[in-house]
Order: structure tokens, then C-alpha cells, then sequence
């Protein structure tokens, strides 16, 4: 089995399903926590959800297919999200989003997440990041940059170990 | 010359403000919670009573306060909607889903002063007999969650959540809950679906207005981050007083979120309609100006869903003479004061306050085109006038913006847009995604023709081998 709740995760989903009067309302909660901890959400990650949650497996997945965030395969270990939306793009979303497919060896041009052959990095356009003032904007992982010139994407690709 | 009026982010940008309780207490924290808390029952002169709580919902009706996630409607209204005699519970989610592009106040507050949207928030439930509230933040905010989490235990350990609230025996608990990267989550029924773990599919009203059946189908309250925030003000000054902020039917103040093309975008916050869209583009001490050598040619004034302003048009709008007369003033886009009421006379809206400017640079059919891959990429996909609509738009923009286009685009465009809104669709996204392609459209339409007129004609060569 490739998904092994570890008791800390145990307890935290314990703990979300406590701040709802129905079990189900945690789902998106505990797929943020596997995600968190394992990177993606696996088939027998969902199983294990809907067992927690007393709900079908298929309630689970529907909401895994949804939600751009949550992933079903394995991503890069550094996930570059460039904001792609108009403020952004006046201000040199796409340019960036170039720069960073150039230098990772991947396909500017190509839809959706894309992930370097070594694993190492996933780049990905999304869409507005409530930040548009400080465009161009992207997160590495959860951390959030702004005013993100090529220098200073280098930068921070360089700081990727 | 217009200035800025910081009520909402009084301190968030003081040098030495930080998001902790500590801090926020020093600065009078949490003093409007205490005196909503102290309000006691009143016998009004006809003898019938008033509850604190109705006291304080009195106050916000009273304030004329008005939504600040987009629609703006009065927040004293909505909340004289909930069902009071159901007998089921009471439930209160502050969307701070904040998606609409062009749109970045509540990250400001949510990162900068958290405890003063806890505080409203928490005003907000006492006055609706809520007991259990969440803060839906949008999945990107990662950081946010986090900071409101630290805030939300530092509350209840001081005892402003949890049970016996300040030993007034109220007991409240508030709960952040992430999305994921939908937009269609800042929708209100399809945030509340979101929550309940399912996708976030819109419902249809009637019946499902949320004041009614709302989360778990019970009555529920939903409001903007900024719209909560003004609450514990409201209670602070008193609902009269801040009414005095603004300008009548727009009191109060806005945080407007300025970006594209100014020398200085970011975040102002103004008494609303005590600027106008100039004075906010190029005073000194907003946006600065256009960049050196560029005009202005178009202006997103309420966030991607609202109707573009192309510069140089002129509204009729409504104004009182000497003698209180309504005379129709002629008035420039520019000249129109950022309020709620003026941007709907002239056909818009300022929606989120969320104002995107364009110069002259830019490919006005490249703009609407990535807007509208936007709107393709967030249809939910349960009504199909919105989800085929906004992928052909999408589609027929994609091949005008890659040479691929045709002279009758423009009106096939208008043609699909007309054909979404109006009645066909579950939430007022199919709206959203067809304003700007309309305006857009109309008033640039011979970009949008000429554009795929030299496409027809290039190809026309191409197939025939002429040159
Ligand atoms: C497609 C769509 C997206 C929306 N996104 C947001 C949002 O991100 N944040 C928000 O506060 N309101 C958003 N709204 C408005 C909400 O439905 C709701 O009206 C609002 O949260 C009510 O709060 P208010 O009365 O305090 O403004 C959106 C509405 C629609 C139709
Ligand atoms: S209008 Fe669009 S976004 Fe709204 S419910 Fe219908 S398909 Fe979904
Ligand atoms: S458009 Fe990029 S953060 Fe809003």
C-alpha cells in the first residue's frame, strides 16, 4: 500500500472533523493535510479519506478531480506557480512564465502542470493570485513572491537544493 | 485633493504593527467586542423591548453599510433576511475567497491585522445569535490560514472565543476552512457547498438564498472580510457616525486595489465616492500617473467582471442642483466618483474595488483574451449556456489572438455572450464572464473587426497564392 497515515496526521485529521457537525464538511481539510504531508492524493489515500469520513470513495474523488490544488500524481519537489490573469500579464506574467520553462528545459507553450524530467520542479500558470499590484507574481511551494523579475527568478531556481 | 482615509488599515502598515494579540490589544483591541458585549436591553417608547443583539443589527441597518464583496448590497438587509424562527442554528462564514482578478484588500488585513476582522467577526455573530462561524479562505493563502489560525488561539486563550465569551455566558467558535484553487468558491452558495465537502456547485435561488437555507440548510450569513471589519467600526463610532463617512447610499470607506498600467498601483483606501477614477489614477498620492510617454486607453473599474471604461467617454449622471433639483450632469469616465451608485449609472459596476488600468500599449483584444481564459478555466460547468459559452469565447479569442481570426468574430463574440446571461444560468457568473466580452467588444470594436479582418485577408492570400 503506498499511503500509511502516520499517527500525527491521525491526529490531525482527528481534530478537523471536530470543527464540523457533519464528517463529510472536513474532506477538502484532509486532502490539504495528505497533500501536505505526501506531495499528492493517491487512490488509497481517497479510500482511506472515505473511511474517516463515513462517506463513498466517489464522494472524495469528485472533489480531488475539482480543485486545481489538489493533485493525483506526484509533483516536482519545488511547485512554481506563475499568475498568469491580466494585472499579471500587463505586467510580464507570461515573459516570466517563459523564463522559467526555458531554463527548466520545459514547453512554454504546453497547458498545465509540468514537471522536470529529474522531479525536481513542477512549473504551472494559475490564475490571480489576489496580489495584482505587485505583478508579476508567483509561489515556489507556499511561499509567496512579488515583483518577480527574470534576476530575481534566477534567484530563487538558484536557491532550490 | 483627495486623500486617503484609513479606517480598516489604520495601523496594518505602521512600522513595529504586528499581527499578534499583544499588539492589537495595545491599540485598543478588542474594546469594540467589550462594549457590543455591555449592550443591555432597551424598553423603546412604545413600550415593546430590544435585545442587545437587535440593538446592534439596529446599528449596522442604521450605518447603510453595503457589502464589500461585490454586489454591494446593504449588510443590515441581508441580515434582517435570516430565518430567526427556524429554530435550527445560525451560521456565519466570512468569504475571504478573494479571487476576483484585480482584487488584494482582504489579503492586507487577513495578513496584516487578523484580530480586527476575529473582532467583527465576532461582534457580527453575538448580534446573530451565531455560535459557530468559519473563515473561508481561498487554498492560495496558505500563509493567511496560518496567521488567522495563531490569531483564532490567541483569541480563545484570552477568552474573546469559546465558551462564556467574557463571562457573558455567549459561546462562539470560528474555524478557518481552505479551498483549493476554484474561483467559483467565492460565490456564496458555492462556497457553502464547498464547505460541506462537495464540489462547489452553485445553488439556485430560490429557494436556496442563504439567509434561509444556507450551510447544512440552515440559516447562514455570508460576508466579505472588509464588510466584517466595518462592523466593529460601526459598533466603535456608532451606526450614525459612520454613516457620516462616505457619501449618502456609499458611506463609509473602500480599500481600492489599483493595478496595471499607474506609476504607483496598490492598495488605497478612500471615504467612498470622495475620489474620483482621475484622482485615483494620477494624483500623487495614489496612483502617480501613467508610465512617461503612454495615454490612457481603458479601465477595469470593479475587477475582471465588471464593464470596461474606455477613456474618453462621457455618462450622463445624476446630480442635485442648487435648487435640489436632479439635473443629468455630463461627465467624463474620469470624472466619475468611486462609489458604488456612480459606476452604475455609468453602466459598471466597482464590484470589488478592484480598478485595472490600461495604456495605450496594450492589445485590447489580448486583454480580453486572457480574461476570458480566465472565465473558461472557473465555469463550474453546471449550466450550459456558461460552460459552452465561456469556452467558445475563449476559443474564438484564442484564434483571434493567434492569427487565426475572422472579421465577424467580434460579432460572433457579442452573439455568445448575449446568449449566456439573462435569466439561463444558476449564479451570476455566466454575468460575469459575459460583461467584459460585451463591453469589450462594443466599445472596441474596431480592434476586434481589423484584427481578424487582416487574418481573413492574410489567409485568403495564403490559400490563393496571391501576394
Ligand atoms: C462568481 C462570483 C465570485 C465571487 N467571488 C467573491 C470573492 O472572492 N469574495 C467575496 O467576498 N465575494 C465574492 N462574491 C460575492 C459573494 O457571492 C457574496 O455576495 C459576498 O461574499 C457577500 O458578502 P458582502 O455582502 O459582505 O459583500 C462572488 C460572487 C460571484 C458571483
Ligand atoms: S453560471 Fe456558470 S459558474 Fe454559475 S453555476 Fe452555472 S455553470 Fe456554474
Ligand atoms: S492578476 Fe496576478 S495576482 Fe492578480
Amino acid at each position: 500500500m503506498s499511503f500509511q497515515a502516520t499517527p500525527e496526521l491521525e491526529a490531525e485529521v482527528h481534530e478537523l472533523i471536530s470543527h464540523y457537525p457533519v464528517k463529510r464538511a472536513a474532506s477538502l481539510m484532509v486532502l490539504h493535510a495528505i497533500q501536505e504531508k505526501f506531495g499528492w492524493i493517491s487512490s488509497d489515500a481517497v479510500q482511506w479519506t472515505a473511511k474517516k469520513l463515513e462517506l463513498q470513495p466517489i464522494n472524495v474523488f469528485e472533489i480531488l478531480t475539482f480543485y486545481p490544488m489538489l493533485r493525483q500524481e506526484p509533483q516536482g519537489k519545488y511547485a512554481i506557480k506563475v499568475c498568469r490573469t491580466l494585472s499579471c500579464a500587463l505586467g510580464g506574467a507570461y515573459e516570466l512564465h517563459k523564463h522559467f520553462c526555458d531554463k527548466l528545459g520545459l514547453d512554454a507553450h504546453k497547458h498545465g502542470p509540468q514537471t522536470t524530467k529529474d522531479g525536481k520542479f513542477t512549473v504551472e500558470f494559475v490564475e490571480c493570485l489576489a496580489s495584482c499590484g505587485t505583478a508579476p507574481v508567483m509561489m515556489l511551494g507556499e511561499k509567496f513572491y512579488e515583483d518577480v523579475s527574470n534576476a530575481k527568478a534566477d534567484e530563487i531556481v538558484g536557491g532550490c537544493k | 485633493m483627495a486623500q486617503e482615509y484609513k479606517l480598516i488599515l489604520k495601523h496594518a502598515d505602521e512600522s513595529g504593527y504586528t499581527p499578534d494579540i499583544e499588539c492589537y490589544l495595545r491599540h485598543g483591541g478588542y474594546n469594540d467586542l467589550k462594549k457590543a458585549l455591555a449592550f443591555q436591553t432597551k424598553t423603546l417608547a412604545d413600550g415593546k423591548t430590544q435585545s442587545p443583539q437587535e440593538q446592534l443589527r439596529q446599528e449596522v441597518m442604521t450605518s447603510n453599510l453595503r457589502g464589500r464583496g461585490g454586489a454591494g448590497f446593504s449588510c443590515g438587509l441581508k441580515w434582517s433576511f435570516v430565518d430567526r424562527k427556524s429554530g435550527k442554528p445560525i451560521y456565519l462564514i466570512c468569504n475571504a475567497d478573494e479571487s476576483e482578478p484585480g482584487t488584494f484588500k482582504d489579503r492586507q488585513i487577513i495578513h496584516k491585522d487578523p484580530h480586527q476582522l476575529i473582532e467583527g467577526m465576532i461582534i457580527s455573530c453575538y448580534a446573530n445569535d451565531v455560535k459557530l462561524a468559519y473563515i473561508y479562505i481561498r487554498g492560495e493563502m496558505p500563509e493567511g490560514a496560518k496567521i488567522l489560525n495563531q490569531a483564532l488561539k490567541e483569541a480563545r486563550a484570552k477568552n474573546f472565543l469559546g465558551k462564556n465569551i467574557l463571562g457573558t455566558g455567549y459561546d462562539l467558535e470560528i474555524y478557518v476552512h481552505r479551498g483549493a484553487g476554484a474561483y467559483i468558491c467565492g460565490e456564496e452558495t458555492g462556497l457553502i457547498e464547498s464547505l460541506e465537502g462537495k464540489r462547489p456547485y452553485p445553488r439556485i435561488k430560490p429557494p436556496y438564498f442563504p439567509a434561509v437555507l444556507g450551510l447544512w440548510m440552515c440559516p447562514t450569513i455570508v460576508n466579505n472580510v472588509e464588510t466584517l471589519c466595518n462592523v466593529k467600526h460601526i459598533v466603535g463610532m456608532g451606526g450614525l457616525e459612520f454613516a457620516k463617512l462616505g457619501t449618502p447610499n456609499n458611506t463609509g470607506t473602500r480599500i481600492v486595489s489599483l493595478s496595471g498600467h499607474v506609476k504607483r498601483p496598490g492598495y488605497y483606501e478612500i471615504e467612498v465616492g470622495k475620489a474620483t477614477l482621475r484622482e485615483l489614477l494620477y494624483d500623487k498620492n495614489f496612483g502617480g500617473g501613467l508610465r512617461e510617454g503612454r495615454q490612457l486607453k481603458a479601465i477595469i473599474p470593479g475587477g475582471s467582471s465588471s464593464k470596461v471604461l474606455k477613456a474618453g467617454e462621457k455618462f450622463k449622471l445624476k446630480k442635485k442642483d442648487a435648487e435640489g433639483k436632479e439635473i443629468l450632469v455630463e461627465t467624463d469616465m474620469l470624472d466619475l466618483p468611486y462609489d458604488f451608485d456612480s459606476l452604475a449609472q455609468a453602466g459598471t459596476m466597482s464590484g470589488s474595488s478592484a480598478i485595472i488600468v490600461m495604456d495605450d500599449s496594450v492589445d485590447i483584444v489580448n486583454a480580453l483574451a486572457n480574461l476570458s481564459e480566465f472565465y473558461a478555466h472557473e465555469s463550474c460547468g453546471q449550466c450550459t449556456p456558461c460552460r459552452e459559452g465561456s469556452l467558445w469565447m475563449n476559443k474564438t479569442l484564442h484564434r483571434l489572438t493567434h492569427g487565426e481570426g475572422r472579421a465577424q468574430d467580434a460579432e460572433y463574440l457579442v452573439k455568445i455572450a448575449d446568449n449566456i446571461p439573462g435569466g439561463r444560468t444558476i449564479c451570476a457568473f455566466g454575468e460575469a464572464c459575459s460583461w467584459p466580452v460585451q463591453s469589450f467588444v462594443a466599445k472596441f470594436k474596431d480592434e476586434f473587426i481589423a484584427k481578424g479582418a487582416a487574418d481573413e485577408e492574410r489567409h485568403s492570400k495564403e490559400v490563393t497564392g496571391h501576394n
